[in-house]
């Protein structure tokens, strides 16, 4: 079933075109990736999904964006409303500089989530199991968050990113800053997740895209080039750019 | 989505609307100020910028003059008694007025209206023996009368200007005898104790000085200091020390630097009092850390690559700092010492403190001669009692904000225009 | 005299240049140079020139107090206190110069004798050694040049030294700020009990003027307490951050996180410019525009209100330091980085949510440091509260009474005349020490906060 479906999509910062009329459909709870060279348009396309080009001021986006028949390109939709529903993980950990418990707990804050103390003490313990991040963290719930270790603070970001119970989870590039143990356990993260949400993933690691993702999506130069279930873009792709760079011919 | 989020949300966005509306009253309210303070001095000090003339005709009657000679030299004319002369010019604006009360007609045009009278005839020895007109500077009352600066409608004790004396005004008025002209004197006199003289020649002259003497000081020193901390200074506590010592010192209070001024260069190496090279001097000990630091900035702004092609060139450490990295930074130095030199150039405090107060009805030629600055000169004015000044007052803040506005233009021009773009 | 001689020098040291260039080019002839041909010159040069005004700066400040201690010698036996004896020395120096108009003593007459052949000696002795020295470094120098030793390196270990020296130049202005406050202030102390200027309730010092003779030190020991004027400092400091920390922050704030680059670029300046209008002229609008207007206010809503309020005062220091505000902590907020607000707005939070909640903590430890200048700067601040606050020191916290500052007494104690030695002069440095040490305390805690801040996210 199909959660988003984006329809000619284009991205103009400023003058420069960033993304070329770039259809896709995006599968409920399944992951999908979304892989190419950099400066392809990958990130770029997945800040439509949350409308976080809005924060870049001279970013323009034109085309239809569809999230269970909400369109999400359209000036009149409540962009906070919508980052309830897609929540996002960054390349970089970016945990606020307040203590764990706070982190987890600032989104069901703002957004009303929890009526009591107890229920809020709930989703911050569930959040954190979720994220595989509770047992490690659980005796310092009143530390800075930004004193963990950079897979932790990943994971923390995870945990904050599900304390909403979000639909969609954007990850962009989400463990490019990590060593290989802490990104097996966030990939593994990333495998139970998908049991309850839609999962949106920009890697630069084709093998991490062949490990995680059931759909993969290969960008070049601002357009989609193929999109189709991972098995097939890995084994047997139809178009020559994509098993160029799937081999290793350019990146 | 329930009633409880749907609320929830309403709030939020109220919330957020309400702080955007903090922010733009902030701004508004900084701006207002700005607005209601330059509209206050432009208004006040506009009319200093005219001079009001009273019109009457003075008699070079020889006798009344004391001049004996049939065909009087220069000399003569130098040495004669104006003090009639100038009296019936005065008191013939109205004959009908009994002795006694020639004063208040003598009190509408400045003390110094005896010069005028004599300065015309020495300009046009010809007129000796005729009745020609002449223009008097009025009182600083009668000018402030002429500007609408007075209420006339108050009881007579309350007011500067008697109804007699209004009467007269008016009277001129009408006959078109009261003339308003440009004040070129506000420019060209000195300090003076009658509003209606007072001119900011002698406080700009010692303005000029000591910000050039301000500029020899601490221009070099602050540049030689910058190279040294950011080109050669090795990394030890030292090199530390002098760091935090610039940095203390950008931030002590201005005053203090006037106590160094007082307690060490006037009362250690007796340097002249009150004059333009004292008041510079202490100015420049605040603009040095100033200047230091724009220049540090700017040096470290040179991209080390360039610095690496002169030493792979084998260029000594000296020569890569002289030829390259200095020039290169120069306009941001420079830029940085007018921004210094401006700060400086509306410094009060220190130089009162080092006896630039004086009042000083000269015109400074020289860095020792004693001086006001502009900013003293507002101080002292803004003292005084007579309603003349506030407008004399309010036209030195406008000639001064001229001098700044200048100085900060010339700074933007330095840095736009030779600065280059490191990428 | 000293002109000429210094002139001489500098001329001697440009010939130099020109003599070191041309003996290069002479023994590139015969030899390979170590530099170039400008070395020798410049090596030659700093040797003229660097001997010879060293000792003639140094010459030249401790000659006038070695004369002084010579003159004065000869009235050590009368038992004159330090300020007769300094009055004795000056009227010799005027009488030397021809500029005396008082009563010429024999006593005079022949101290001033003595100070002409004085300085007559000095002046020639120092002639001869300057020459002496030019004469011995220029020959060192040139059978230097001559034998063709290394050039490049000397001058440029010179001009490092000059570099160094200058360096030093800020180092010297704080030694002369502590040493011409410490100097007078100690003797202040020394008159005045530390204890009854730190803790006394009441300033008053005209009280302590009497023509001739010592005051009555019970007189001096309730003129010289500096509560008062403590609290005034702080009180319209306080009531300045009142106005100016609310519309700093505030437009701060909306500066660096709502406003469009349009705005930005013309609001930023314009704000500006209230920093860099001299503090006269904020001094001139608050006594003569928001004094009488919080006045007219006051009477009108039947209170009693000074025309020299510290209210007036203070608002409009607050006004002044608007700019310092906003600007830094518009910095400060845009040194935080975007990825934090990223991850707010990814979350769903509305702007002021993230300002509130991520930003503002995150920035909290540089805007307190810029907060902290703000003051230090609020409580140096001279030029407004000596024309619009009042000259009498007040105890008080009401804000529409007259109260006075550390800064106003100085300006009020010290304008004029003044005469070095009394009580109430020197009590001018002990207040300026006093305001020198509060503010530094300020200003090391608020810069080591800043930097602190600044390297936690570089």
């Amino acid at each position: 079933m199909s959660k988003i479906k984006a329809e000619n999509v284009n991205v103009y910062y400023g003058s420069k075109q960033a993304l070329f009329d770039v259809s896709i459909d995006i599968a409920e709870k399944e992951v999908t990736a979304l892989i190419g060279p950099s400066g392809c348009g990958k990130s770029t396309f997945l800040r439509c999904l949350n409308r976080m080009n809005d924060v870049i001021e001279i970013c323009r986006v034109e085309g239809s964006i569809k999230m269970d028949n909400l369109e999400l390109n359209s000036r009149k939709l409540d962009v906070v409303r919508l980052r309830e529903k897609v929540g996002m993980v960054f390349q970089k950990p970016n945990p606020f500089p307040k203590t764990i418990y706070e982190n987890v707990a600032y989104g069901p804050t703002i957004h009303g989530i929890a009526q009591s103390k107890e229920e809020m003490d709930q989703i911050v313990e569930t959040s954190l199991k979720k994220a595989a991040l509770w047992n490690e963290v659980k005796d310092r719930l009143d530390e800075i968050g930004t004193g963990l270790s950079g897979g932790q603070q990943q994971r923390l970001c995870i945990a904050r990113a599900i304390s909403v119970s979000p639909e969609v989870i954007l990850m962009d590039e989400p463990c490019s800053a990590l060593d290989p143990i802490a990104t097996a356990q966030i990939e593994e993260l990333i495998d139970d997740l998908k049991k309850e949400v839609t999962i949106v993933i920009v890697t630069h690691s084709m093998s991490q895209a062949a490990r995680v993702s059931q759909k993969t999506g290969f960008f070049h130069l601002g357009k989609l080039i193929e999109f189709g279930p991972t098995d097939k873009i890995f084994k047997n792709p139809d178009n020559q750019q994509t098993q160029d760079y799937i081999t290793g011919r350019f990146g | 989505m329930n009633n409880y989020k749907k609320n929830l949300l309403k709030k939020r966005y109220n919330a957020e609307r309400r702080f955007q509306w903090y922010g733009k009253i902030a701004i508004g309210l900084a701006l207002t100020f700005l607005a209601v303070f330059m509209f206050q001095i432009f208004s006040k000090g506009y009319s200093a910028f005219q001079k009001t003339w009273i019109v009457t005709e003075v008699h070079y009657d020889k006798e009344l003059l004391l001049i004996d000679a049939e065909s009087p030299s220069k000399d003569d004319l130098e040495n004669a008694d104006y003090y009639d002369v100038a009296y019936k010019a005065m008191t013939s604006l109205d004959p009908g007025l009994p002795e006694e009360e020639d004063r208040q007609l003598i009190q509408m045009v400045s003390y110094k209206y005896e010069t005028e009278v004599k300065d015309l005839l020495l300009k046009n020895p010809d007129f000796l023996g005729k009745i020609v007109p002449i223009k008097l500077t009025a009182s600083d009352d009668v000018d402030q009368v002429h500007k609408g600066n007075y209420p006339r409608d108050i009881p007579e004790k309350n007011r500067r200007v008697n109804d007699y004396q209004l009467q007269i005004y008016d009277m001129l008025n009408e006959r078109g005898d009261i003339l308003s002209e440009f004040n070129i004197s506000f420019f060209t006199s000195p300090d003076s104790r009658e509003a209606e003289l007072a001119g900011i020649a002698s406080s700009f002259m010692g303005t000029v000085f000591s910000i050039l003497v301000c500029l020899a000081f601490s221009f070099p020193i602050a540049v030689l200091a910058a190279i040294y901390l950011e080109e050669f200074a090795p990394k030890n506590k030292f090199t530390d020390f002098i760091e935090v010592n610039i940095n203390n010192l950008a931030a002590v209070p201005s005053i203090v630097f006037g106590l160094l001024g007082l307690g060490i260069l006037l009362a250690v190496f007796n340097l002249p009092r009150s004059t333009p090279l004292v008041g510079g001097i202490t100015l420049s000990l605040m603009t040095l850390p100033t200047i230091i630091i724009a220049a540090r900035a700017s040096l470290k702004a040179v991209p080390p690559s360039i610095r690496e092609a002169a030493l792979a060139m084998g260029a000594s450490n000296m020569q890569t700092t002289m030829h390259h990295t200095v020039p290169l930074s120069m306009p941001g130095t420079l830029s940085g010492t007018i921004i210094g030199l401006a700060q400086a150039l509306g410094e009060t405090a220190p130089l009162i403190l080092i006896g630039m107060v004086a009042f000083v009805n000269t015109i400074p030629g020289t860095p020792v001669d004693p001086a006001a600055s502009l900013p003293v000169q507002i101080y002292i004015w803004s003292e005084s009692a007579e309603r003349g000044f506030v407008e004399k007052v309010s036209a030195c803040i406008m000639v001064l904000l001229a001098f700044l506005i200048l100085m900060n233009l010339a700074a933007q021009i330095v840095r736009h225009k030779f600065e280059k773009k490191w990428s | 005299m000293n002109l000429i001689l210094v002139t001489f020098i500098i001329l001697l040291a440009f010939t130099s240049y020109y003599f070191g260039r041309k003996k290069a080019l002479v023994i590139q002839s015969s030899q390979r140079l170590t530099a170039l041909p400008k070395f020798y010159g410049y090596y030659l040069a700093a040797w003229c020139a660097a001997p010879a005004l060293i000792i003639f700066v140094l010459w030249s400040v401790f000659e006038p107090s070695i004369v002084k201690t010579f003159i004065l010698q000869d009235y050590t036996d009368q038992n004159l206190t330090k300020n007769e004896l300094q009055l004795i020395y000056t009227k010799v120096k005027a009488l030397a110069v021809g500029t005396y108009t008082g009563n010429i003593t024999n006593f005079l007459d022949e101290s001033a004798n003595k100070y002409i052949q004085l300085k007559g000696i000095a002046n020639s002795a120092k002639v001869a050694i300057i020459l002496a020295i030019l004469i011995f470094s220029l020959s060192f120098a040139y059978r230097s040049v001559q034998k063709n030793n290394r050039m490049r390196e000397p001058v440029e270990i010179f001009l490092k030294w000059v570099l160094f020296v200058a360096s030093l130049g800020a180092v010297l202005v704080t030694i002369g700020i502590i040493f011409s406050l410490l100097f007078e202030a100690i003797r202040f102390f020394q008159a005045v009990k530390i204890f009854d200027f730190i803790f006394g309730t009441h300033w008053y010092p005209a009280k302590t003027f009497v023509r001739d003779g010592q005051p009555d030190p019970e007189l001096m020991k309730d003129a010289f307490g500096a509560v008062p004027l403590f609290a005034g400092t702080f009180f319209i400091a306080f009531i300045a951050m009142c106005v100016a920390i609310p519309i700093g922050l505030l437009s701060g704030i909306y500066l660096s996180e709502y406003a469009g680059r349009g705005v930005r670029k013309y609001a930023k300046p314009i704000i500006e410019i209230l920093a860099g209008i001299p503090t006269v002229v904020y001094g001139f609008f608050a006594a003569l525009t928001v004094g009488p207007f919080v006045k007219e206010i006051g009477n009108a809503m039947g209170l009693e209100v000074s025309s020299e309020s510290a209210l007036a005062a203070g608002a409009v220091m607050g006004v002044m330091i608007i700019p310092f505000i906003s600007s830094l902590s518009d910095d400060v907020i845009t040194a935080v980085p975007q990825n934090l607000r990223d991850g707010s707005y990814a979350m769903g939070a509305t702007k002021s949510e993230t300002v509130k909640k991520v930003i503002f903590p995150a920035a909290l430890p540089g805007i307190v440091g810029s907060i902290l200048l703000a003051v230090s700067r609020a409580v140096g601040e001279t030029m407004i509260v000596v024309m619009a606050s009042g000259l009498a020191a007040n105890l008080t916290m009401n804000p529409l009474e007259s109260t006075s500052t550390i800064t106003a007494q100085i300006v009020v104690i010290l304008i004029g005349d003044q005469q070095f030695g009394d009580p109430k002069t020197q009590s001018a440095f002990a207040l300026g020490i006093s305001l020198f040490i509060v503010t530094l305390f300020l200003n090391v805690i608020a810069l080591s906060v800043v930097k602190r801040y600044r390297e936690k996210y570089e």
